[in-house]
């Protein structure tokens, strides 16, 4: 009996858990998988066909070019993110001092505000007449007809500054742990303060960064908000159009069709991208922030 | 049989059970009026009244101290917990009908639904109770009577309006320097990259059509073809800055789109609010949009006896003022153009507005529109056919989700 029990006792631990991912995880997936193939419409229903495919075909033909657009902004944004993050962890993890958890602390501030609300606040200040452009198209340094809302580019500089924490925590988490004394040791071989930064220190960092790619490029490419809100006609991304599928047309299961497309494309490229980089340095990595 | 064998029995067992179970019922017959009516005959007898009321109403949209509400507490005890959790009416629908589909309550007594494609998957799917007219002396002896004719619920068997409003052009008189008259200002290459178009596919489709001189209650699907033509060649053009939703507003205040379509009460308030009266609205010489916002029980309500209390509560002649006073759309009562002109008279308004914003609002043609205006206006496209309906939508999203 005690043998019997002590052998089950990690299935009980594991209990509440697995029981927690199984219903509001994998049976939401299934139901949505389930969605994806059906037919019909919300007054007569949805039925299934088993083999009404054609959502996948008509999600991925009819909008192409919004999938493309989301690859584009959520890797350009990604790009962005890099060379404004490093600069800073690199700052907060070498001269921090012991102020480093008040940096961070600071970094965060504006994440308690909702993410829709801090979005909104760039319309202030990017609208035609606002903070930046307003001064600017009054001395004439641009043309008054220029604009940044209502463009793709205001909804990357949207998409980067909502994911920036999350590129620039896991970076400095690498920066972190490199050992002072590997650094040292680089000096002590006649290295100048570039090359041991180059063979030392980027070296050591890069998984930070792998994982700041993970941790930004998910998020962005499955965003709607920064669309919505700060693009104009033209920066639809296939967030938008999930969301629109949803609520507005109510064709379910076009909108089913797109999540799990979107879903499974985000998993395979998860996969190769730890895969070609070393999967438990990312994936450490992600999860020490 | 190990048990991992039997874990994945399992597994499969409930897959299988989710793929096939999770098919969404529809409808299984559509309800007569007479139905309805005998629906409502079975169950108001049996309600009981209470002391409390939920009602869930959008942002902005009644007196901003309550006034009307406290009023209505201490007239009959019933206590009312107001909330403005209705953003539009697509996403409130999609949060209620699973709700209401498993036979649950929403926790909501009182919603405030547009007579669009959601009112009519609300009534065709009886997700929402019909009323109960023994219930509403007030309202039968004050609303305007065209309200009580309305194409989208003949007979008021579902719902009664709580406002209405018009659809139509506003501009921002510091760059807009010429006065606008017609729908020829939203396709005007001079305002390129400044015009703002709305998102929502209804109030989309009755611009392209009036652009086209099409009478959107009597198009057929080819008339929206090509009205979704029109406004395509508009957004390619680049004419079009954004899609819109209750966003405009801000944008067209800021500068950021010079011209764009409009709803009525928001300019008004919007001028009200800033003290200046750069913002000017009109309904296009082609024709302009007419909707109204209808309260409506959900099914699964606490607190019927208490919701339909509240319905004829808001056609008194003085709580109605209230609300028009301080919301500028169109009231369902008629008898509130009059109380407004006395307060003006009194010098006084509900909300300690001056005399000259009393006077131009019982004079302002938005908020009692003359007949010739009200000629010009249409109702949103609702087609009750589910395909149809589909059709339609497929036809003026893919203007938007470009």
């Amino acid at each position: 009996m005690h043998g019997i029990r002590s052998k089950l006792t990690p299935y009980y631990l594991m209990l509440p858990g697995g029981l927690w991912l199984a219903i509001f995880f994998a049976v939401p997936i299934v139901m949505m998988i389930g969605l994806s193939t059906m037919t019909g419409n919300v007054i007569s229903g949805f039925g299934e066909t088993w083999q009404h495919f054609g959502n996948y075909v008509q999600g991925f033909t009819q909008y192409t070019p919004e999938w493309i657009r989301s690859a584009e902004y959520a890797g350009l944004g990604c790009l962005i993110s890099i060379v404004l993050s490093y600069p800073i962890a690199y700052w907060i993890a070498f001269y921090g001092g012991s102020r480093k958890s008040t940096y961070l602390f600071l970094l965060l501030l504006p994440f308690f505000v909702s993410f829709v609300l801090r979005t909104i606040a760039w319309n202030y200040i990017l609208g035609d007449q606002g903070l930046i452009l307003g001064p600017l198209k009054h001395w004439g340094l641009i043309a008054p007809g220029f604009r940044v809302l209502a463009t793709g580019s205001a909804v990357i500089i949207g998409i980067v500054y909502n994911y920036l924490p999350f590129m620039i925590l896991p970076i400095y988490v690498a920066l972190e742990r490199v050992d002072p004394t590997v650094i040292e040791a680089g000096r002590d071989l006649y290295a100048g303060s570039a090359t041991v930064f180059r063979k030392v220190v980027l070296p050591l960092s890069l998984p930070g960064v792998f994982a700041g790619v993970l941790l930004n490029f998910v998020p962005a490419a499955s965003d709607y908000v920064n669309a919505s809100v700060l693009g104009g006609t033209g920066n639809t991304m296939i967030g938008n159009i999930i969301y629109d599928q949803y609520f507005v047309v109510q064709n379910y299961p076009v909108q089913a069709s797109l999540s799990f497309s979107l879903m499974g494309i985000l998993l395979i490229g998860i996969f190769l991208y730890a895969r070609a980089l070393g999967t438990e340095e990312v994936l450490e990595a992600a999860a020490a922030i | 049989m190990s048990r991992r064998d039997l874990f994945r029995l399992g597994g499969a067992a409930a897959g299988g059970l989710a793929l096939s179970g999770c098919a969404i019922p529809g409808l299984a017959k559509t309800v007569t009026p007479a139905q309805t009516r005998a629906e409502a005959a079975r169950f108001w007898p049996k309600q009981k009244p209470t002391r409390q009321l939920s009602f869930a109403n959008w942002a902005s949209y009644i007196d901003p101290n309550h006034q009307s509400l406290k009023e209505f507490t201490k007239a009959t005890g019933i206590a009312v917990s107001y909330s403005e959790v209705i953003e539009d009416d697509n996403s409130f629908y999609a949060k209620i009908d699973p709700i209401i589909r498993s036979g649950q309550a929403t926790g909501y007594d009182i919603m405030v639904i547009t007579d669009g494609f959601e009112f009519v998957d609300l009534v065709e799917l009886q997700e929402v109770v019909p009323l109960d007219h023994a219930m509403l002396p007030t309202f039968s002896k004050n609303a305007i009577p065209s309200f009580k004719r309305s194409t989208f619920d003949p007979g008021n068997l579902y719902s009664v309006p709580w406002q209405s409003g018009m659809t139509g052009i506003a501009w921002n008189t510091k760059y807009v320097k010429e006065p606008i008259t017609g729908l020829d200002a939203l396709w005007d290459p001079k305002y390129k990259g400044k015009i703002g178009m709305m998102q929502d596919p209804q109030e989309l489709a009755n611009f392209g059509l009036f652009r086209l001189g099409i009478d959107p209650d009597h198009a057929t699907e080819a008339d929206w073809r090509k009205a979704a033509n029109v406004l395509s060649a508009q957004r390619n053009a680049g004419f079009v800055r954004q899609y819109y939703d209750q966003s405009y507003l801000n944008a067209l205040s800021q500068g950021d789109v010079w011209i764009t379509m409009a709803w009525s009460g928001d300019i008004f308030q919007q001028n009200q609010s800033t003290g200046n009266n750069d913002l000017q609205f009109v309904v296009p010489a082609e024709g302009g949009t007419i909707w109204t916002d209808n309260m409506m029980i959900p099914k699964g309500a606490q607190n019927p006896v208490s919701a339909m209390k509240l319905m004829d509560w808001y056609y008194r002649p003085d709580i109605a003022a209230i609300v028009t006073e301080n919301v500028q759309y169109i009231p369902a009562c008629a008898p509130v153009r009059a109380v407004i002109e006395q307060d003006a008279k009194r010098k006084k308004g509900a909300n300690g507005q001056t005399q000259a914003t009393l006077k131009s609002l019982s004079s302002s043609p938005l908020i009692f529109p003359p007949q010739a205006e009200l000629r010009r206006t249409r109702n949103y496209i609702t087609p009750k056919d589910p395909k149809t309906a589909q059709t339609f939508k497929n036809i003026f999203n893919a203007i938007t989700e470009v």
